[in-house]
């Protein structure tokens, strides 16, 4: 689709959706959201980017191949994962650790490194299915 | 020692995502998918070992304590299960060095093999009836992945058949875990032992138990929902063919045995089950007749397997239907038996199609002439198939026909025994024209010049396979130990659910 309007006020709108996106995931631990929905978020916005601008803008954006970014996305989870077991617990126990900084405390633990790769792995397997299929009709 | 039990999961994931990294990478993927595939098998007999020395391990996901969280319990069941997983998923990899060239591998093969190891072996550990589910789908996908390498157009059609009638058997089976689960309030298989137990509405736990039957009937291709199969698995690459036919059918009859030994006894059904079993009985008979006579009609080799695989899937299905102890080990002794040699027969089937060019038998033969050391690997697998003593075949029938002579269940025994004479016919069919009349084109269309190593990796597997199963013939007593073993588990689960829930229990 070639719309000067729509090629417009996609530039705004995807900036918008991928800060939206990150935003899920990180309100994801305690509150509604998390990896899943946030990249379906970003997916969209990449989708929407590739009805203003066409499939190969979108793969200039990405600079990685999307297959790449859902393995990276696996691997993360599955690490997540596997620290607990190097600590001695179960697989997939979440692990914590609160640094302070600046007087605020900053919980940091092995969930949100388990909701990135979510995040990642959704993000490249709907992002390959989905270029694939655009770059089919042409 | 519990967190082995999360390996058989970790480690083909693991292997699936190093060799997505190296998607473009062939000779990487195939060092990565040799590596993983090693160490799943280092793995798996390992844990047999461990759990044959302590009995039955239970880990909880997330140190969520059970039932909430996901538990993985391995038995002995279940540490057989993922040994064998783990020799047909080493000769697979071993074979796709030969067998899966640059397009295939481009396609996925090498990461979807390892993700359906994942899927296959994550059904066998897991212990929460939601988390099997989830795994099938995992299977799902990266079994549908599976059929498309390569994409010729009739792989398509016999994917979306497969794909079609597996969604509708999901479904099935997603139902019944939501009827299950309002009924008791927990989806944890040990948990579910106890809580069934306490359902007044027999008749509906009865009704959900079919539901059950009908979804993992439709996975392990019983009477008269097997027609997904011979549809489909003659279509993809040989390598993928041979994973299937070893594997997938037979998640379904592990989750068949797993359920109705565990969530739907005879102590937690009442009469309902009576009647369960003589629908079971019916069903392992008619799979038995019609995969045997379904082969009989084709001439294609992998479609005569692929039939096969049906008819071999009855006598485990009748083996649960008697449900005496023995014929729990009769079946559990049967599906190890046959997913090796069937896995085998396939593998083999490839190898003829590379020499003579068609997998249809009308078109080649002369294979006996040619290669008489690949003939002998032939004959190994097909004889244990039809239960030629003193092959591994013959002492799983024989437990099971035992099992049926014990209790007078005398039409199931005389109908395996037909079966397996019909199986000989099958067999000497391909035998007689693969491999001992002359080729249709002479003699120079016998393709003698394969690369060496090619063919060093295609023999290698088939001879180690065939190895296994006269070791199996000659030298039963362990595997039959272990399926006693298994079978003891089985059909008195207070290990299984004291290991998952404590001693309190």
């Amino acid at each position: 689709m070639d719309s000067l309007i729509l090629r417009t006020a996609t530039r705004l709108i995807v900036a918008l959706m991928l800060i939206f996106s990150l935003f899920l995931l990180w309100r994801g631990h305690n509150l509604p959201g998390g990896g899943f929905i946030g990249s379906l978020v970003a997916a969209t916005a990449f989708a929407l980017y590739a009805m203003a601008c066409g499939p190969a803008a979108v793969r200039a954006a990405l600079r990685v191949d999307p297959r790449l970014i859902a393995s990276v996305g696996l691997l993360i989870a599955m690490v997540a994962g596997v620290l607990a077991v190097f600590a001695g617990d179960p697989f997939l126990t979440g692990l914590w650790s609160k640094p302070e900084i600046g007087g605020a405390v900053l919980p940091l633990g092995t969930p949100l490194l388990f909701d990135i790769g979510v995040y990642l792995t959704v993000l490249g397997a709907v992002l390959s299915i989905m270029l694939a299929l655009e770059e089919r009709e042409d | 020692m519990s967190w082995l039990t999360v390996l058989p999961i970790l480690i083909p994931l693991t292997t699936a995502v190093f060799a997505a990294l190296a998607w473009q990478n062939l000779p990487a993927q195939r060092v990565i998918g040799l590596i993983g595939a090693t160490a799943l098998f280092v793995l798996s007999v390992v844990l047999m070992v461990v759990v044959w020395q302590d009995g039955v391990l239970a880990a909880q996901m997330g140190a969520w304590p059970a039932p909430f969280g996901i538990t993985l319990v391995v038995d002995n069941l279940s540490a057989a299960m993922v040994v064998i997983t783990g020799i047909t998923g080493l000769a697979v990899a071993v074979y796709s060095i030969a067998d899966i060239g640059r397009v295939e591998a481009n396609a996925g093969f090498h990461p979807m093999l390892h993700f359906l190891l994942a899927g296959v072996s994550g059904a066998f550990v897991t212990g929460d009836i939601f988390n099997l589910y989830v795994w099938f789908e995992v299977m799902l996908i990266a079994s549908f992945a599976l059929l498309v390498v390569g994409g010729g157009r009739a792989q398509f059609d016999g994917a979306v058949k497969y794909v079609a009638l597996n969604l509708f058997s999901t479904v099935m089976f997603l139902s019944a875990v939501g009827l299950l689960y309002g009924m008791t309030g927990t989806l944890n298989l040990a948990d579910l032992h106890m809580k069934v137990r306490e359902v007044e509405n027999t008749g509906l736990l009865a009704a959900v138990a079919v539901m059950f039957l009908v979804a993992f009937g439709i996975k392990s291709a019983v009477f008269p929902l097997f027609f997904w199969l011979p549809a489909s698995y003659h279509t993809p690459p040989v390598a993928v063919s041979a994973i299937f036919s070893a594997l997938l059918t037979k998640v379904g009859v592990y989750a068949l045995i797993r359920v109705f030994t565990l969530v739907f006894s005879p102590e937690a059904l009442g009469e309902a089950f009576d009647w369960i079993q003589t629908l079971l009985l019916w069903i392992a008979a008619l799979t038995m007749i019609t995969g045997v006579l379904g082969a009989a009609a084709q001439t294609e080799i992998r479609r005569i397997l692929s039939f096969h695989i049906i008819s071999q899937i009855g006598y485990m299905i009748m083996g649960l239907a008697l449900y005496t102890a023995l014929g729990i080990v009769g079946a559990v002794f049967y599906i190890l038996h046959h997913i090796i040699v069937k896995a085998n027969l396939f593998l083999v089937s490839g190898v003829a199609n590379r020499l003579t060019g068609s997998y249809d038998l009308k078109k080649i033969g002369g294979l006996y002439k040619s290669k008489p050391f690949l003939a002998v690997l032939f004959l190994i697998p097909a004889f244990s198939l039809a239960g030629f003593p003193p092959l591994s075949g013959f002492w799983a029938k024989y437990v099971l026909i035992k099992a049926g002579l014990e209790v007078d269940a005398y039409w199931i025994v005389a109908a395996a025994l037909v079966v397996g004479l019909l199986t000989i016919f099958s067999m000497t069919k391909i035998w007689a024209e693969a491999f001992w009349k002359p080729h249709p084109g002479g003699d120079g269309a016998i393709a003698v010049t394969v690369d060496r190593g090619a063919m060093l990796a295609l023999t290698l597997p088939i001879a180690a396979l065939a190895l296994i199963t006269v070791a199996i013939g000659l030298y039963a007593e362990p595997l039959l130990s272990l399926a006693e073993r298994a079978a003891g588990e089985l059909m008195d689960p207070a290990a299984y659910v004291r290991a998952v829930l404590g001693a309190g229990a």
